[in-house]
């Protein structure tokens, strides 16, 4: 049913021999000194190298040397040579480290007490484990501003160690090129080029930087403060809903192991925090594929407007395509994303219900994501409700700071349940956390659609895992239906390009339907979510959202029992008059500088 | 000019050759000459000899190194001996006209050492004047051309074994035995680094790439250094010729100049000879009527010390922020656009063509041990005569500040040289007879480099000289890797406590700590090497920077002021 066209290419492997501190190890041709000491039980140090960015050699702190010989090579980009024989340690290699490390110390503002990284930074665990004493340098910080312009993320050059990574990620993985540096020397900073705000920049406030940084100089812009006022104000009533990534990452800021599913734990400290009510997004992400997959199937099989149908769910690239790629907006679903959706529906489906004032429904998001505090309020779609459909939006890693904060233990509170009115939810909704899972949950109630029957196997392997593109060919009862599913930016390109080209040629499309999402691995992945994201986390995390799929009684979004009490009770039927002004949106074309 | 096949480009050679026997006044018209005033010597000699229709050429030529005598004037009459006037003002340029040119009358008094008189001419002598023996102590190869021809007439060029070398290779010499020839003389890299040229040729030769680029590293940015521009300025086409048989051996079709954006005027000649060398069919498709196609094209670097480093070097002719990246992969294997890339010195490819002409064995006559040829430096301080000098590799120290260059203008006693710009170090007066070569400079704790030199006498400070160097590195550092971006800064703030009298003991263990840091842990050559200045300082005078942490310490001790 299913076939892959894009496998990886066969090569043929060579191996060589090294020897690291005295142990032999034999690892690909090509592989760092860094990487190869891994396999030895061998952690060399780095500041700047990121396993998802290639070296930049940057910090000076990996340095190791050939046996008995007086230059030190950096382990990070230096490729293993047959009959290396490598010493990673000796008194003069952590010597020189730790006066690395110092300098990089004198140049740094050093408020560890204070900074959103604290216990949590790469530079304050080296400085720890390096023992670290003051020995007479200056400390030469420079007096520059922080950039807040975003509401998104918090950028505090002073914090920076110009490591590049944020840049990296920004350039390379991304292609948004809103970070670079300036200046030379002792001078250079990060910054948008020409020394704009964040705001003004290209910047799709994906949240890459801050995944990546190894400091506090790129963090998400809290907004803890703004929740917390409100829940102690007796005439608000706060509710909150929870994204799929959120549920298995969580966990990491409270020692779970990676993509362990708290699900219920949140329900509770939500609640046990003020939360008069609490929802989930995945019943949001179950509304939204009936609505995608209902406006998919109006132009696929009825041939209503333009196809491939992009989907819209990932706020970053909504803004990156209104930037840089303004010719796909007839392609765009006009789905709001799932918690936008949750939102309007809160001041309006709900409130009804439960007889409230909407103008005192306080709505906070918890989303892996730092985009979402920019989507809340990017256009007047956003206050479909009348009200602003979403009031706050806030990070994993913001949540995770004030169940802390309000000294609930989360590792032993009990499980609770969510409100069920807009909180019940599929497998499908939950795996709108993993990229290809937008893909495969419109799928699953496409099939539905178009057949009146599930598909026989609701698993669709080809959109999943981590395969920066994915591509693939579904047949649905004898129609081919040709899918695409792309995560970090940077791999968008390649798909919308050939559908330029295959427009440009009057061709036949070579897609039906496309899913992209902004960050790597999609939201599990994404730039709110816990600290120190690599394949490895993104694998484990995905893994926590499709165990929960498969081991759930319902898989298809349309058979959310709410959802369809939903629409029997208030939005009559899917792309109906009161779905396309309260669920759906439009796209404008958005210069790539505002100014 | 009709593009030339190899058999017309000799019957043009000879044609020309005759050029050289006109009589003749040449100016020294190089960067260093116009800044001196030149251009009024010139258009005065012009004017002059028009009023008084003196049958007599003048023409601009580039720099004969005697900087401290600038504006040069050299009066060349067949059959006598050049005659080279110093300081030559709107004055003196008449009376050249009226006395020497047309009274056969030379100003004596006026005259300074001709370039004959300073040094031997490669092609009058295939070796340099013996240890011991009368006779000038340099020896011209790379500055052959210098101060000698126009280096705007590629004719003149051409009628000095101009784009010989280049027939040589193009008609019948293979890459291997080109290399082969390179390897006999054993050129090494004239930048500073010493790696053999060959070697470099050959890696980038056999490295697979669908292009292959070779780039002349006209960045040269030490301090006090300018022999690469004045060869830029004085004979451009000894270094295009250079290029293009590199490219022929490592099979490019495309070389880039890269050249600092503040030598104006090397850029303009090198644009003009360039053109000249397109016109004449030895740039362009089928160079010399063969099956080879090779070209040039001019990259403006942009005021980055750092970009005479090769992986910046790239970046920067890419387009990109000109910082380095790590190596390997070297530019010879993924360089320019991600293929193989040659990058050599300016230097270094003047040396090619006299190579290909007299022999690799010739070449490797000249020197010491492993370094061979001869070596330009540019000597500057408190000699008496500074300028651009070009010497066999083995000379002495003593040899170029005491000999060449007559030693302290002032009389007063020589404290140490400083070779190789911020990279480098001192070397203090007792080591002057050490032999000019790779090894012995490196084993005082100083290098080669690119060809900087600077004389001190007994007055000057080491504590400021290292401090001006250190301060060059940071202003220079492109900011990518920690220990040089921070750590210059830091040290530079230590040593200025220490200049200032505000310095201890421990501000010299942190000197030295951090340094170590530097060159340990830096990602490229800049910061690697910048301590070496301040190190050698220490290592040679440390009690210089005692005195002033002594004087610290007394200032410290003053009534009145409470001690932490």
């Amino acid at each position: 049913m299913i076939h892959h066209s894009l496998e990886p290419p066969e090569r043929t492997v060579n191996m060589v021999n090294a020897i690291i501190n005295g142990v032999p190890v034999q690892v690909e041709q090509g592989t760092t000194i860094l990487d190869a000491g891994h396999k030895v039980h061998v952690k060399i140090p780095t500041l700047c190298k990121h396993p998802d960015l290639d070296a930049t050699a940057a910090c000076g702190i990996c340095i190791v040397r050939i046996k008995n010989t007086p230059k030190m090579l950096r382990a990070c980009c230096t490729p293993i040579e047959d009959g290396m024989d490598i010493t990673t340690e000796d008194p003069e290699i952590i010597q020189v480290r730790r006066s690395v490390l110092e300098l990089i110390l004198s140049k740094h503002p050093n408020q560890c007490l204070t900074c959103g990284r604290n216990q949590n930074c790469e530079l304050q665990t080296l400085a720890a484990d390096f023992n670290l004493v003051w020995d007479g340098l200056d400390n030469i910080v420079p007096q520059l501003p922080t950039d807040t312009s975003t509401l998104s993320i918090k950028l505090d050059p002073k914090k920076c160690i110009t490591c590049g990574r944020c840049i990296q990620v920004c350039q390379e993985i991304q292609n948004v090129w809103a970070l670079s540096f300036l200046q030379r020397g002792i001078e250079t900073r990060i910054a948008p080029a020409g020394d704009i705000n964040l705001a003004d920049s290209p910047c799709v406030r994906c949240g890459q930087c801050s995944a990546h940084c190894p400091t506090g100089a790129i963090v998400e812009y809290d907004e803890t403060e703004a929740v917390w006022s409100k829940l102690l104000d007796p005439h608000a009533y706060c509710v909150a809903q929870i994204a799929p990534a959120v549920r298995v990452a969580i966990g990491e800021a409270f020692g779970f192991e990676p993509g362990t599913n708290l699900t219920g734990k949140i329900y509770a400290a939500l609640r046990r925090m003020g939360f008069k009510a609490v929802f989930d997004t995945n019943f949001g992400a179950d509304l939204t594929i009936v609505e995608e997959a209902s406006e998919f199937v109006e132009r696929f099989t009825k041939g209503k407007s333009v196809l491939p149908l992009i989907t819209s769910c990932c706020p970053a690239w909504v803004d990156f395509m209104e930037k840089f790629h303004g010719d796909m907006i007839p392609h765009f679903s006009t789905c709001k994303s799932p918690h936008a959706m949750v939102g309007a529906l809160a001041k309006t489906y709900y409130a009804q219900k439960m007889k409230l004032n909407p103008a005192k429904i306080f709505m906070v998001s918890i989303m892996p994501c730092t985009a979402k505090k920019f989507e809340i309020c990017r256009s007047k779609e956003m206050q479909a409700s009348g009200f602003q459909d979403v009031d706050v939006s806030l990070t994993t890693r913001e949540l995770a700071r004030m169940i802390k904060q309000s000294g609930i233990d989360f590792i032993t509170v009990p499980d609770d349940q969510p409100d069920h009115i807009l909180g019940a939810y599929t497998g499908a909704g939950t795996i709108f956390g993993a990229t290809g899972g937008v893909m495969e949950a419109a799928l699953r109630t496409a099939y539905n659609l178009i057949t009146g029957s599930n598909p026989p196997r609701f698993e669709f392997e080809v959109v999943r895992g981590l395969q920066g593109v994915k591509e693939g060919e579904i047949n649905i009862v004898g129609t081919k239906v040709r899918v695409a599913v792309a995560h970090g930016l940077g791999n968008v390109e390649y798909v919308i390009n050939k559908v330029r080209e295959a427009k440009d040629k009057g061709a036949e499309m070579p897609y039906h339907f496309i899913e992209v999402m902004a960050c790597p691995g999609g939201c599990v992945g994404g730039g709110g979510q816990p600290y120190g994201v690599t394949d490895v986390l993104r694998k484990a995390r995905a893994k926590g959202l499709y165990h929960e799929d498969g081991s759930g009684l319902w898989r298809c979004s349309h058979q959310n029992p709410y959802v369809q009490q939903l629409y029997a009770d208030f939005l009559e039927k899917p792309l109906s008059h009161k779905s396309e002004s309260l669920l759906h949106t439009g796209y404008t074309n958005r210069p790539a500088y505002q100014k | 000019m009709p593009r030339f096949t190899a058999q017309e480009l000799d019957a043009h050679r000879a044609k020309v050759t005759q050029l050289l026997d006109k009589p003749s006044i040449k100016v020294g018209m190089s960067t260093c000459g116009v800044a001196a005033g030149a251009v009024l010597a010139f258009d005065t000699l012009v004017e002059e000899a028009k009023s008084k229709s003196a049958n007599i050429l003048i023409s601009r030529t580039g720099c004969a190194g005697m900087c401290s005598m600038e504006p040069l004037v050299e009066v060349c009459i067949p059959g006598q001996p050049a005659a080279m006037y110093g300081n030559v003002d709107a004055e003196l340029a008449r009376r050249i006209i009226n006395e020497h040119v047309l009274s056969s009358q030379p100003i004596v008094e006026r005259l300074v050492p001709s370039i004959e008189a300073l040094a031997v001419a490669y092609d009058k002598s295939d070796t340099p004047t013996p240890p011991g023996a009368s006779g000038p102590r340099q020896y011209r190869i790379v500055l052959r051309n210098c101060g000698v021809i126009d280096p705007e007439s590629i004719d003149e060029y051409i009628a000095r074994e101009g784009y010989q070398a280049l027939q040589k290779a193009l008609s019948g010499m293979t890459s291997e035995q080109i290399i082969e020839e390179l390897k006999v003389s054993g050129l090494r890299g004239r930048g500073g680094a010493g790696f053999p040229t060959w070697h470099k040729w050959q890696l980038t030769r056999d490295a697979q790439g669908d292009e292959h680029y070779i780039i002349c590293n006209g960045d040269e940015g030490d301090p006090g250094a300018y022999m690469d521009r004045s060869v830029l300025e004085g004979d451009p086409h000894s270094i295009i010729e250079g290029m293009i048989i590199g490219g022929y051996v490592i099979g490019a079709r495309q070389g880039v100049f890269y050249i600092r954006a503040e030598y104006p005027l090397a850029v303009q000649r090198i644009e003009k000879a360039i053109r000249q060398a397109r016109a004449a069919g030895l740039l362009g498709k089928n160079i010399l009527g063969t099956e080879f196609s090779f070209d040039l094209e001019i990259r403006l670097g942009a005021g980055a010390f750092v970009c005479g480093e090769e992986t910046a070097l790239i970046a920067s002719v890419e387009g990109k922020r000109g910082t380095p990246r790590p190596r390997p992969p070297f530019p010879s294997v993924k360089g320019l656009w991600n293929m193989p890339t040659m990058i050599n010195n300016v230097e270094t490819l003047a040396n090619i063509a006299p190579i290909l002409v007299r022999g690799g064995k010739w070449f490797g006559s000249i020197g010491i041990g492993k370094s061979t040829g001869t070596k330009v430096f540019a000597v500057t301080g408190k000699i008496k005569n500074s300028g651009l000098v070009e010497i066999p590799m083995g000379t002495t120290l003593r040899e170029v500040v005491n000999g060449i260059c007559g030693g302290i203008a002032s009389g007063r006693r020589v404290k140490a040289v400083q070779t190789g710009g911020p990279s480098g170090g001192l070397i203090p007066e007792q080591h002057l007879d050490t032999p000019v070569s790779y090894e012995h400079l490196q084993a005082l704790g100083s290098i080669m480099g690119s060809g900087g030199m600077i004389v001190m006498d007994d007055t000057d400070s080491v504590v400021e000289l290292s401090r001006f160097y250190l301060g060059f590195c940071v202003d220079e550092s492109c900011g990518k890797c920690a220990p040089c971006r921070i750590g210059g800064t830091q040290i530079l703030r230590t040593l200025n406590r220490i200049a200032d009298l505000k310095g201890t003991e421990r501000d010299i263990a942190t000197v030295r700590r951090i340094a170590h840091a530097m060159q340990k842990a830096s990602l490229c050559g800049l910061g690697q090497t910048a301590p070496n200045p301040i190190l050698s300082a220490l290592r040679y005078f440390e009690p210089e920077f005692m005195e002033r942490i002594a004087a610290a310490k007394t200032a410290r001790k003053e009534p009145g002021i409470a001690r932490k």
